[in-house]
């Protein structure tokens, strides 16, 4: 009954389980024990990074010396603790909770979506009877609406409630509950809601039968005639790790594989339902060319030597720096780097991936790549945290749900921001103001940590007077172990993004903490490494557009959704002389504006790397092969960089370009490093009414998830309306639900006014990247609202 | 949604427990609110839920657990028959049968007048005082006998 005290403190217990010694950790489960050693107890409601239930039953054990089986998932271990998982008592519960599990149960196997993956279907295999004993009528439980992702067939449903719990623990609102009681009970959401959460899909995997299973694979193949491929999501900048499964060279479902370092065993929505948008009827499947107006089918020699020609002819006339090119941050690292060496070849420094931001004034005085800071699995680690101009639900909901575990674990998060969303957990402190003014919130925010610890804090913050949320902020701070200042989307699209990365590194230093950026896109990092950003005189992405280019050439991007001013973009687009687009889809605005469309691969049709907002590469191979006369992007690159004779393009594999990129560097890049030296800080921008906050809606991010039907359809793809506060709506005697004009510099629309008192003062919420909301422009800026 | 008086009444409920655990008072404040309603809508079990900040499908497993609580309109007297095991064997079916009868509804259903409503109840924890019944939630009969129900529904008129 020995107890064993290892270094980091935890007491080890000896047990025993089917005769083999162990020793494990104290307050372990026999589960979990049992696990450890590779031996398996049969189990439904248990799930390892759940609550436990002990519900089902299933996974009752035998113990010695208790007079009665114990459920093992329930059970902690104690010293000497002798487990039988197989003996007669264990062997005879387990089937006696199985015949009961089965009672209800549908013998509907051959009908339904879990068959050939149903964890009751294999348990029962093992301890279910050739035959039933229940004569009596069995139990229907009606089907529920969950939204467009999960479809349900309740009567399946064995009351384990994992579904609930991961609502309630993971996702971070019940969404869904257990009404009722006894034989009626039954899993349901609130009367008449849906599941919305981010995060909504995670129930389908934890649905250990076919209660709950994905809407838009429904019925579409057996999982056993499906081939299962790695690949690394394409959206945010975690790169969670993505089981894609294919069949007949078609994607028709995408799961999480586990790792705990990165997207532990979840995916996000997007993640896991993007796919759709692979087969959309807007796939560009084979090159085209427009001739005198008219969009004629090329093959691919045609439309390649069109394009070298057109670009040559151009770099003649006009000069190479007439020659502009915007990338993708959802672009592969090879994708990124051939495009800036092709740019650079022909002479041109225009090229940027950084295409939502509006502040380039840091250009030139990075310490090195901004980063997370730190690593995915550290943020659950974190104890103190400042969240600056984050959307992070929406805009990384991994991270979210890892934020919200901080929380749980007693951490201190306060938000800084333009908007008071809920971020499902409740903030230690917040300030919330128009976005011009979040620099100066921030830099109070530094001021009184600067004051409150006695050192001398930047001369350009002589007039700044922390108010008392700056305080509380600062002090909270202060007390950090494993502290962090992490700048969202948001901040990194501020017109002032700059200011906020020196005041947040100014912070950092003072408070002992680290800055992080969270990722925007799956190579906002390797956008850096694949110096896919121009130096020296070349123009950034808002210059691009600001002085527009004789030509484009575009990268997997539409530049009209995804650029922090849309308007201006397809204003610049629209007067180019010769617009290349390397797309995986058309659309109608692309059709107008273009002059030459490649059709290149998308995610799951073609190699490459991403480098994580965590600097980690991770590399993919296709696991399909491209539509029609569709070619992975690197391979249109190189040899369009043999058509204009620019030296060093005869690849021969994606990994060939990686290697060259990276340079040894294996695992995680280098040169992160989010400091920032000689910015000079702008902090005086006065308010005005109203300001914009835009945000980009998780559903119309990128060109990919714009075109997944089944997200499209989800709560959180609704069309922009214009959200004010009470206060705000009520100044301009305006009643929630009318129709409103609002105005920005020239331009116009009509929206919807819905009220949002998460919307700071003098603000108006309306979201970019929509049809709707493009022809607004600037994602940041002044506008006016008036009765329509 | 709720009256000023109820949501004081909760308000003396959610007192009796530490501040930062106010759903403990949701079995209370549902009974508030359902004296003031007369039956649990979903928007009354939403305005509970957000004035105790919990998640309404949370308030709602608490609301359909329970069947003190109506999440339908009833009639003026809800009688309760338990029928659970030792009130089966001690006379409780034989008792809701007679009230079945006399009234000409079966469980969960309303006399034409609106008068009485009949609901299968759960252990009452009264097993000795077998068969018991349970009228509007709050009053407690036992032994109920038929002669005793007779006197019951007759006091109910």
């Amino acid at each position: 009954m020995g107890r064993q005290y290892l270094l980091y403190g935890a007491v080890m217990l000896e047990i025993e389980i089917d005769g083999q010694a162990a020793q494990v950790a104290e307050g372990s489960t026999v589960i979990e024990a049992a696990h450890q050693l590779g031996i398996y107890i049969p189990h439904f409601c248990y799930h390892k990074k759940l609550s436990i239930a002990a519900n089902c039953r299933m996974c009752l054990v035998q113990v010695e010396k208790a007079p009665k089986p114990m459920p093992a998932c329930a059970t902690p271990v104690s010293p000497g603790m002798k487990i039988f998982t197989h003996s007669d008592m264990a062997i005879k519960a387990q089937k006696g909770v199985m015949e009961f599990l089965l009672i209800n149960h549908p013998l509907d196997c051959p009908i339904c979506d879990q068959g050939g993956e149903c964890q009751l279907q294999d348990l029962a295999v093992g301890y279910g009877s050739s035959a039933s004993r229940y004569q009596e009528e069995k139990r229907v439980v009606s089907n529920k609406d969950l939204g467009p992702l999960v479809s349900t067939d309740m009567t399946r449903c064995i009351n384990c409630t994992r579904c609930v719990r991961f609502t309630q623990e993971i996702a971070g609102v019940m969404e869904l509950g257990q009404a009722f009681r006894g034989e009626f009970a039954e899993i349901m959401p609130f009367v008449e809601k849906t599941v919305d959460s981010e995060l909504s899909g995670n129930i389908i995997d934890l649905c250990p039968v076919g209660a709950l299973t994905s809407k838009p694979f429904r019925f579409g193949a057996r999982t056993w005639e499906l081939s299962r491929r790695k690949s690394v999501s394409p959206h945010d900048g975690l790169g969670s790790n993505l089981i894609v499964q294919v069949l007949h060279n078609k994607v028709l479902r995408v799961l999480p594989l586990e790792n705990e370092e990165i997207n532990e065993c979840w995916l996000s929505d997007k993640d896991r339902f993007s796919y759709e948008g692979l087969n959309s009827e807007q796939r560009l499947t084979k090159p085209m060319v427009k001739q005198d107006g008219k969009w004629i089918e090329a093959d691919w020699a045609a439309a390649l030597d069109y394009v070298s020609h057109a670009l040559r002819d151009i770099a003649a006339k006009d000069g190479a720096e007439s020659i502009g090119a915007l990338l993708s941050p959802h672009a592969t690292l090879e994708e990124l780097y051939l495009a800036q060496k092709l740019l650079r070849g022909i002479g041109s420094e225009n090229v940027d991936f950084r295409l939502r931001h509006s502040d380039f004034s840091a250009d030139g005085k990075r310490a090195g790549t901004p980063w997370l800071g730190m690593k995915v699995a550290e943020v659950d680690k974190l104890d103190r945290v400042l969240l600056v101009g984050s959307f992070v639900r929406k805009d990384q909901p991994l991270l979210a749900q890892r934020l919200r575990k901080a929380v749980k674990r007693g951490a201190r998060v306060s938000v800084l921001h333009a908007s008071d969303d809920d971020l499902l957990f409740k903030p230690f402190a917040k300030a919330i103001a128009a976005p011009s003014q979040l620099p100066r919130l921030l830099a109070e925010v530094v001021k009184a940590a600067a004051e409150s610890k006695g050192v001398a804090a930047d001369a350009a913050l002589s007039a700044i007077v922390p108010g008392e949320s700056a305080r509380k902020i600062a002090e909270s701070l202060l007390e950090a172990r494993q502290g962090a200042i992490l700048l969202g989307n948001y901040a990194q699209q501020h017109p002032q993004a700059a200011t906020l990365q020196a005041l947040g590194h100014q912070l950092a230093e003072i408070a002992g903490i680290r800055l992080g950026f969270l990722g925007e896109a799956a190579n906002s990092v390797g956008g850096y490494v694949a110096e896919a950003l121009p130096k020296g005189q070349g123009l950034n992405a808002a210059q691009m557009l600001a002085q527009p280019r004789k030509a484009y050439v575009l990268l997997g991007t539409e530049p009209e959704m995804d650029t922090a001013d849309g308007r201006a973009a397809l204003a610049a687009l629209e007067q180019a002389k010769t617009v290349v687009a390397l797309t995986a889809f058309k659309s109608a605005a692309m059709l107008d504006y273009a002059d030459v469309l490649l059709p290149i691969a998308p995610f799951a049709e073609t190699s490459g790397t991403f480098v994580s907002t965590e600097g980690r590469v991770q590399s993919f191979y296709a696991v399909t092969k491209p539509q029609g006369d569709t070619r992975p992007g690197w391979k249109v690159l190189r040899v369009l960089g043999n058509l204009l004779e620019v030296a060093g393009f005869d690849y021969e594999s994606s990994e060939q370009i990686r290697d060259e990129v990276l340079a040894g560097q294996d695992g995680f890049v280098s040169g992160l490093d989010n400091a920032a030296s000689g910015v000079s800080l702008t902090l005086d921008v006065a308010a005005s009414t109203f300001e914009r906050v835009a945000d980009v809606p998780l559903y119309f991010a990128d060109a990919l998830v714009r075109r997944a039907p089944s997200l499209q359809a989800a709560r959180d793809a609704v069309a922009p309306t214009a959200r004010l506060n009470a206060a705000s709506l009520s100044s301009l005697g305006i009643a929630a639900g009318s129709l409103v004009r609002v105005r920005q510099g020239d331009a116009s629309v009509q929206l919807l006014a819905e009220l949002d008192g998460a919307v700071a003062d003098g603000c108006v919420r309306i979201a970019a990247a929509h049809v709707d909301t493009v022809s607004l422009g600037a994602m940041f800026g002044s506008l006016s609202v008036e009765r329509a | 949604m709720l009256s000023e008086s109820s949501l004081k009444k909760i308000d003396r409920e959610v007192a009796k427990y530490p501040a930062a655990q106010k759903q403990s008072a949701v079995m209370a404040a549902l009974a508030i609110a359902q004296d003031e309603k007369g039956w649990l809508d979903k928007d009354t079990i939403a305005c509970v839920a957000d004035y105790l900040g919990m998640a309404p499908v949370a308030v709602y497993e608490v609301a359909s657990f329970y069947n003190m609580y109506d999440l339908e309109p009833v009639g003026k007297y809800k009688l309760t028959v338990c029928t659970n095991l030792p009130c089966a064997l001690s006379g409780g079916a034989h008792a809701a049968e007679y009230v079945k009868e006399k009234l000409g509804v079966d469980f969960n259903q309303t006399t034409a007048d609106g008068r009485f409503t009949l609901k299968e109840g759960e252990c009452l924890g009264a097993c000795g005082d077998a068969p018991v019944m349970l009228v509007n939630n709050k009053r407690m009969c036992s032994f109920m006998t038929p002669m005793q129900i007779d006197k019951l529904i007759e006091e109910c008129k």
